[in-house]
């Protein structure tokens, strides 16, 4: 996982330009269409997007319309009693628990990866800070969830079990690995001259990250927070392990103890699906354009 | 400036992944005293035929959950590289299966397939009527399915970005040589590709020792051992029978085949991969 190189610098401040694309496209015009490939992603499509119709359709639907009705057909009679029925339950309150825990988690983890990294890209002579490095490279490696028991007995020894704070903690860790490496490749294509003429300039090291490092990396930054919100969003396993009462519930596990409760209203489940899911949706829309130029600079190579 | 980083990392990376191997030469049940107990753990699960198995169906889901993404993602991703009007619809569209948890799409698939309610009985199509959770080859296939649900759209757009950055003069000069799409794929395309395929298959493979979520609430293990993977046999040890350290030893193991693996695919295709994209500019 050292093996990312760094990339163009022009990638640093702005998603690859609209004129690559113009030109490639009046140089192809006349390539056939490649039929394989097309039909390929034509079918895939539709088994992505198939479960995905049929979840919100369904969300809509009576009990008993679900079972009677074609799997596919938009609902006879759209209702939404489902969603009505997951609010006036403790969704409120599971949905709380995540917005906490997530936004308790992604802020420092951002703040933390984003110092280090940059502390990181400065001092590439120091031997400890790539020693830092590796040691994060290395947590790439290894799959976290490998650490939950210790983790689990730490939560306990500070007295935090039940919490949200304990969800939080481990989060916090689990995100930096990821987060130093993309960040710290953008930070590297910062062309050299803007810190040196800042230094020039009486910048210090904390002034120059704060006002040239940082808004000249904000894509890499939207990437990574958009990224850990998700993977903190959706997280299952340390919720499941570190709570135990229902008011510490977060949405993922949430949505599992629904099913189990509400087996047989398989819309209302839906519902909380869509509920669930709808918050990091808006995000993703939002942030889409940089996430997406960032994940690709950031992994294709 | 690393060291809040380093700290966080510290208290909940390092300490827990050496704690691991500590807990994995204790007895504990979870609540309550902490007793040495030497190699009697690692004694008892070496020895346990249910680590081979559990091994076993990791590389499984590990081995067929690669070889089915790994192809048809190249094939998506370089076609979504191309010039298409649909192409910026196709890459939100793929992408939201990611921002699904895995206990949503778990939940989903399992209302899904249910065989008296689910999409066979609906639609009256008896092929799609099958206990698919409920027999062990149909439900390692849905568990791979499923996991290529989530991750395939990601990994396109990976290899879409590598793709994006191959030069275009090195299809132009194959181009005036004569040579087709498919050569031009084989020749230019896979051998380019051939770091990003490395990024891509490290997450594919370490990623595929993480899914607990999806395989806890789609199966549970199950039916019978079935889909018992090595994080979930670790949960079930520990925080189900309460036998905290055996379950620090399959633990160990898991940390173990993870830094194997990531060493693994660094040599078959890490070196000098600094140079490999510009080769040729």
């Amino acid at each position: 996982m050292t093996t990312v190189p760094t990339s163009a610098p022009q990638r640093a401040t702005a998603p690859p330009s609209e004129g690559g694309h113009r030109r490639r496209r009046s140089r192809r015009t006349r390539e056939r269409p490649n039929w394989v490939a097309g039909l390929t992603s034509v079918v895939w499509l539709a088994i992505v997007i198939v479960p995905i119709y049929w979840i919100v359709i369904t969300s809509f639907k009576t009990q008993s319309n679900y079972y009677a009705e074609n799997p596919f057909a938009p609902p006879g009679e759209p209702t939404i009693a489902n969603y009505r029925l997951v609010i006036e339950s403790d969704f409120p309150q599971y949905f709380l628990n995540s917005v906490i825990a997530t936004i308790g988690a992604v802020i420092p983890a951002v703040l933390v990866s984003f110092m280090a990294a940059y502390a990181i890209v400065r001092g590439r002579r120091s031997r400890l800070l790539r020693w830092t490095n590796s040691l994060f490279l290395m947590g790439l490696a290894i799959p976290l969830q490998a650490t939950v028991i210790p983790i689990y007995l730490i939560i306990i020894q500070l007295g935090l079990y039940d919490t949200l704070l304990a969800l939080i903690l481990p989060s916090i860790a689990f995100a930096i690995p990821l987060s130093v490496l993309v960040l710290s490749n953008f930070i590297r294509d910062v062309p050299k001259e803007l810190f040196d003429s800042m230094r020039i300039d009486g910048a210090t090291e904390r002034g120059m990250l704060w006002r040239l490092a940082f808004p000249l990396t904000r894509p890499a930054v939207v990437t990574v927070t958009v990224y850990n919100a998700l993977q903190i969003w959706n997280g299952f396993l340390l919720p499941l392990i570190l709570t135990q009462s229902p008011d510490k519930r977060t949405l993922p596990l949430a949505l599992w103890s629904f099913q189990g409760q509400y087996s047989i209203n398989v819309p209302a489940v839906l519902a909380s699906v869509v509920l669930t899911t709808l918050p990091i949706l808006i995000l993703y829309v939002v942030g889409r354009r940089q996430l997406l130029s960032g994940l690709t600079v950031g992994f294709g190579k | 400036m690393a060291v809040p980083a380093l700290v966080f990392f510290a208290g909940f990376g390092v300490i827990p992944l050496v704690g691991v191997l500590a807990l994995s030469f204790t007895q504990w049940d979870g609540l309550g005293e902490i007793r040495l107990a030497g190699f009697g753990n690692w004694g008892a699960i070496l020895r346990d035929p249910g680590l081979p198995h559990a091994l076993w169906v990791t590389f499984l889901v590990m081995a067929l959950s690669w070889a089915f993404q790994t192809p048809a993602s190249i094939l998506l991703g370089t076609f979504l590289a191309g010039k298409h009007r649909y192409r910026a619809v196709l890459s939100v569209l793929f992408f939201i299966p990611l921002l699904l948890s895995q206990a949503a799409i778990a939940i989903t698939f399992k209302a899904l397939l249910d065989p008296n309610f689910g999409l066979g009985a609906g639609l009256n199509i008896p092929f799609l009527v099958q206990d698919w959770l409920g027999e062990p080859v149909l439900a390692f296939g849905v568990v791979i399915f499923v996991v290529s649900w989530q991750f395939i759209p990601f990994h396109s757009l990976i290899y879409q970005g590598g793709v994006r950055q191959i030069p275009r003069s090195m299809y132009e000069a194959a181009e005036l040589d004569g040579a087709g799409r498919v050569r031009r794929f084989f020749s230019i395309t896979l051998p380019q590709l051939r770091y990003t395929i490395v990024t891509s298959s490290t997450l594919m493979v370490v990623g595929s020792l993480t899914f607990f979520d999806l395989i806890f609430v789609l199966t549970a293990g199950g039916p019978g051992d079935a889909t018992r993977v090595l994080a979930l046999d670790m949960y079930k040890r520990g925080f189900q029978a309460n036998l905290m350290g055996p379950a620090s030893v399959i633990a160990v193991i898991l940390v173990l085949v993870g830094l194997f693996l990531a060493l693994l695919l660094r040599r078959i295709g890490g070196r000098d991969a600094g140079h490999s994209q510009l080769e040729g500019v």
